[in-house]
């Protein structure tokens, strides 16, 4: 069997429509079931969010630049790290990352559309309107006897802070059920994405020929579906507790305090690698296209993505070092936590090994899936630091955490986000972003970012607790704290940057083509922006790269393949 | 060049371990911060190790296998190399002795210091967090007192520990002192156990480091480890009831008339509340408010006439006593040495 791709270059039929009115667009936004609208939506919903997340941590870096500051009280800013980190980690990193593979897997697998389109529209609405009633809170948080205010509970809202007697009024109600109905789409959108990718590749993509985003992002959803329901119990039983008189968490009447931190963190934990896995897939599909390389190790990568969706399912305790769970529960976790550095190290290396004799071309995404390497590599190391149970009783919950996870959601994930935008931009638009503010972009976020977060491990060594709205003059933590507010600065600037590249290149961004990067997955065959069926006729494939196949008629990957992992396909050849 | 960044963070941690800070990590003055920080001493040097030979090959790679050509045009594709079984398995294989050898060093911490033997001398201390102070009570001795803790010196040849029995009121709350040990989160309905024994005689600082309502921030630890005489004398202080002074007598029934006995025991009067600090002997303590300002008289009149003042947040509401009962119940107070 061949590869089989019909390369159309037919126009889009709306290129050519007279201009309908905006009502008309706004319409068609709203009551679109096209993934590729979906997706669309979905990343320009978490980029808002971005940029309120973004204030948020602003706001707060000013308050902690000097000892004793008295920028905002400290209700304010327990409600501004409440309602950044439950943002960023609920309503940028979920929405953003369903987003590109909304948009982007049915490309790959040959697909006219995800598998319920209904589902997709359902899931993106009952997320976004999730956002806006959690920021609603600031409106009408205290109920109507006051004024609004925000969620103050931290974004893993520890019982027994969110009973009633603790935080009266609505905003941890409005925390709640954001959380909650956020769940429920995420559920939708992973069971679409699953179902998508079991039922909807094109003849020939077998799994052993699926690319690699696609495969992770299967890994990924079925961590949501493990790690939500949890969550979702857990939300449940505190309305429970508010509301009804029930006693889960209510240590006041006998409750458990710890059953919440088991509960939150069985989600949490798998949570980071649902965040994360899709930086790698990005990762994965970016680095080989600019190292002008296959990747190195399919099978080790699938194998090291699956490897760690399990064993992120046994590392939750690692956030409950210091809740006193004795030496036995402890240690298990400590093992749990190392082990996942095995594969995860994997990853890293065969990464490596796929720029190794490459011809490795530093465009804009590739600098930052570069950075993204680099920085996924101390995130990692410090990781292992944490995971050594005694020295996470020293480092927990202090900065050194903050600086930690940081590293992780912005030095990796953001970073692959961004390298993703410049990457997929061209696609999703039809017109290139400006390569050099894009480098611009990558130089002053990379400057900020290390100034900011290499730092912010310091103060944490030096005993400074997270969530502190401020801090005594005499610890020595001014200097650094100083240091890193200044590099929040640097970082706004270069996101300025970004936000002005798409909105210009928008209009006037040169053509991008259909296949500006020479790629190889099958999004890069159809035209840009693709037409709304995407693919005119259905390709067939006959290995992981099908493009490579059709450039490089003397030396198709199916060559390879057939050798190595398909006797049976070769028979059938030869007969 | 990405390397040059990551070395600046190394250097900045290095230097931050030479620097005196009160709370650093890396100056450990008692027995589980110490093997805490030679654990971590073993930890640090693995990753570097393990981070200068990535990194290093990551550098050697980028500018090895750069593209010339400006935009990659007109050159030919590099040898297509798919993967190796024998690289992926050494790649597998060492990480995971590496992992097995650190998983050992850390077990044999974790359980020295969770499952020590207690010396049948130790000292117990029962601390019990509220928002937003610390509780700290002498069950053998008699003695109750808040937010310093008073703890004899542990040094050689006389090992004395002090074991904390630790519990919260409301809250979950977490004693942090990074000089004398890891932290231990103070969780309601559950009792922790952790202990402690600084090696020096002095002042160590710390503070609450579980995110515990509205005044987290300003919930700090003061421990002054005594010499064995000085602890004694004031063991010996703290167990008498308030001084009595003829004096202060109009401070006293301004203090007795007021909502201030429903929430604090000075002992020895009719106040016997329980749900703020005692203040038997609160004129001897340093601090006031939780260690967040020195206790001097005007700053205790600034706290009566408002706690906000300087804890915005703290539980204990303004007080709106008139500039005369304001000076007599802070003359009382400062009085109950």
């Amino acid at each position: 069997m061949a590869t089989q791709i019909p390369v159309n270059e037919l126009h889009d039929q709306g290129a050519q429509a007279p201009r309908r009115l905006w009502l008309e667009m706004l319409h068609g936004w709203v009551t679109t079931v096209d993934h590729k609208k979906i997706g669309l939506m979905y990343i320009g919903y978490a980029l808002i969010f971005l940029v309120v997340g973004g204030f948020e941590a602003l706001l707060m870096r000013v308050q902690l630049a000097i000892p004793n500051n008295h920028f905002v009280s400290p209700e304010v800013f327990n409600g501004l790290f409440t309602m950044h980190g439950t943002t960023m980690v609920f309503f940028v990193g979920m929405p953003i990352l369903f987003g590109f593979g909304n948009y982007l897997i049915p490309l790959m697998i040959g697909a006219r559309d995800m598998a319920f389109p209904r589902l997709n529209a359902f899931s993106f609405w009952i997320s976004a309107f999730a956002g806006f009633l959690l920021y609603f809170s600031y409106i009408g948080g205290s109920g109507l006897y006051g004024a609004g205010s925000a969620p103050d509970v931290g974004w893993f809202a520890y019982a027994p802070l969110t009973a009633r007697v603790f935080s009266p009024g609505h905003s941890t109600d409005y925390w709640t059920l954001a959380l909650l109905l956020t769940g429920i789409g995420s559920i939708g959108t992973a069971l679409n994405i699953v179902t998508t990718i079991i039922c909807m590749r094109c003849p020939g993509m077998k799994m052993s020929r699926l690319p690699l985003l696609p495969w992770i992002y299967l890994v990924m959803s079925g961590l949501t579906f493990v790690a939500i329901g949890p969550l979702t119990a857990a939300q449940i039983m505190l309305m429970l507790d508010r509301y009804v008189g029930s006693h889960f968490f209510d240590t006041q009447a006998g409750g458990s305090a710890v059953l919440w931190m088991h509960f939150f963190w069985i989600f949490g934990h798998p949570e980071v690698y649902i965040l994360v896995l899709p930086a790698f897939a990005f990762a994965n599909e970016i680095i080989p296209v600019f190292s002008r390389k296959a990747i190195f190790g399919y099978p080790a990568m699938v194998a090291a993505s699956v490897g760690i969706g399990f064993i992120s399912l046994s590392v939750w305790a690692h956030h409950m070092f210091t809740v006193g769970l004795g030496p036995g529960g402890n240690t298990f976790f400590v093992l749990a936590t190392m082990i996942i550095s095995v594969p995860t190290g994997i990853k890293i290396f065969n990464w490596l090994a796929t720029l190794w004799g490459g011809k490795i071309q530093l465009t804009a995404s590739m600098m930052f899936a570069i950075g993204f390497l680099f920085q996924f590599l101390v995130a990692g190391l410090t990781g292992i630091m944490l995971s050594v149970a005694p020295f996470d009783w020293q480092l927990g919950n202090s900065y050194f955490v903050v600086a930690h996870f940081h590293y992780v959601l912005v030095g990796a994930i953001l970073f692959m986000v961004f390298s993703a935008f410049y990457y997929w931009y061209p696609k999703m638009t039809g017109r290139m972003l400006n390569e050099k503010l894009g480098k611009w972009h990558f130089w002053l976020f990379v400057i900020g970012f290390h100034l900011t977060f290499d730092l912010m491990h310091v103060p944490g060594m030096l005993g400074m607790p997270r969530r502190i709205y401020t801090y005594e003059a005499d610890r020595g933590w001014m200097i650094w704290n100083l240091l890193i507010s200044s590099g929040a600065i640097i970082q706004t600037v270069a996101t300025i940057l970004f936000v002005y590249n798409m909105v210009s290149s928008y209009f006037k961004g040169p053509i991008a083509g259909s296949d500006p990067w020479d790629a190889w997955t099958l999004e890069w065959s159809i035209p840009s922006p693709p037409p709304s069926y995407n693919f005119a006729e259905i390709p067939i494939v006959g290995s992981r790269r099908p493009l490579w196949d059709l450039k490089h008629p003397d030396d198709p990957d199916t060559d390879y393949e057939m050798g190595q992992a398909d006797p049976q396909e070769k028979q059938e050849e030869g007969a | 060049m990405f390397a040059s960044q990551g070395s600046c963070g190394f250097t900045a941690i290095i230097l931050s371990a030479l620097v005196a800070d009160p709370t650093n990590i890396f100056e450990p003055a008692g027995t589980p911060a110490r093997s805490i920080f030679s654990l971590s001493m073993l930890v640090l040097s693995i990753t570097a190790a393990i981070f200068l030979i990535v990194a290093g090959i990551l550098a050697y790679v980028l500018v090895k296998y750069r593209s010339r050509a400006s935009n990659g045009e007109g050159e030919q594709e590099p040898p297509q190399i798919y993967g190796s079984n024998q690289i992926e398995l050494s790649w597998t294989v060492i990480p995971i002795l590496i992992v097995v050898m650190l998983f050992l060093a850390t077990t044999r911490v974790v359980y020295t210091t969770e499952r020590a033997q207690r010396p049948a001398n130790a000292l117990d201390v029962t601390v019990i967090g509220h928002q937003f102070w610390w509780e700290y009570r002498y069950p053998e001795l008699g003695v109750v007192t808040a937010n310093e803790l008073h703890v004899p010196v542990s040094d050689h040849p006389q090992t004395l520990p002090t074991y904390l029995t630790m519990s919260s009121a409301d809250t979950d709350h977490s004693f942090w002192v990074p000089r004398l040990a890891g932290k231990m989160d103070l969780i309601p309905n559950k009792v922790n156990t952790m202990w402690i024994d600084p090696q020096m005689k002095g002042l160590y600082l710390g503070q609450c480091a579980q995110y515990c309502g509205v005044q987290h921030a300003k919930m700090l630890i003061r421990v002054y480890a005594d010499s064995p005489e000085e602890f004694a004398a004031w063991v010996e202080h703290q167990r008498q009831p308030a001084v009595d002074d003829p004096g202060v007598a109009e401070g006293r029934n301004v203090f007795m008339h007021n909502a201030c006995i429903s929430c604090h025991t000075i002992r020895g009067t009719v106040a016997t509340g329980r749900f703020g600090p005692d203040l038997t002997h609160v004129g001897g303590r340093e601090t006031i408010a939780s260690g967040s300002v020195p206790n001097n008289p005007a700053n205790l009149r600034e706290f009566i006439d408002n706690p906000a003042n300087f804890k915005p947040g703290a539980l204990m509401p303004p007080m709106h006593l008139d500039t005369h009962d304001l000076d007599a119940v802070t003359a009382y107070l400062t009085t109950l040495k």
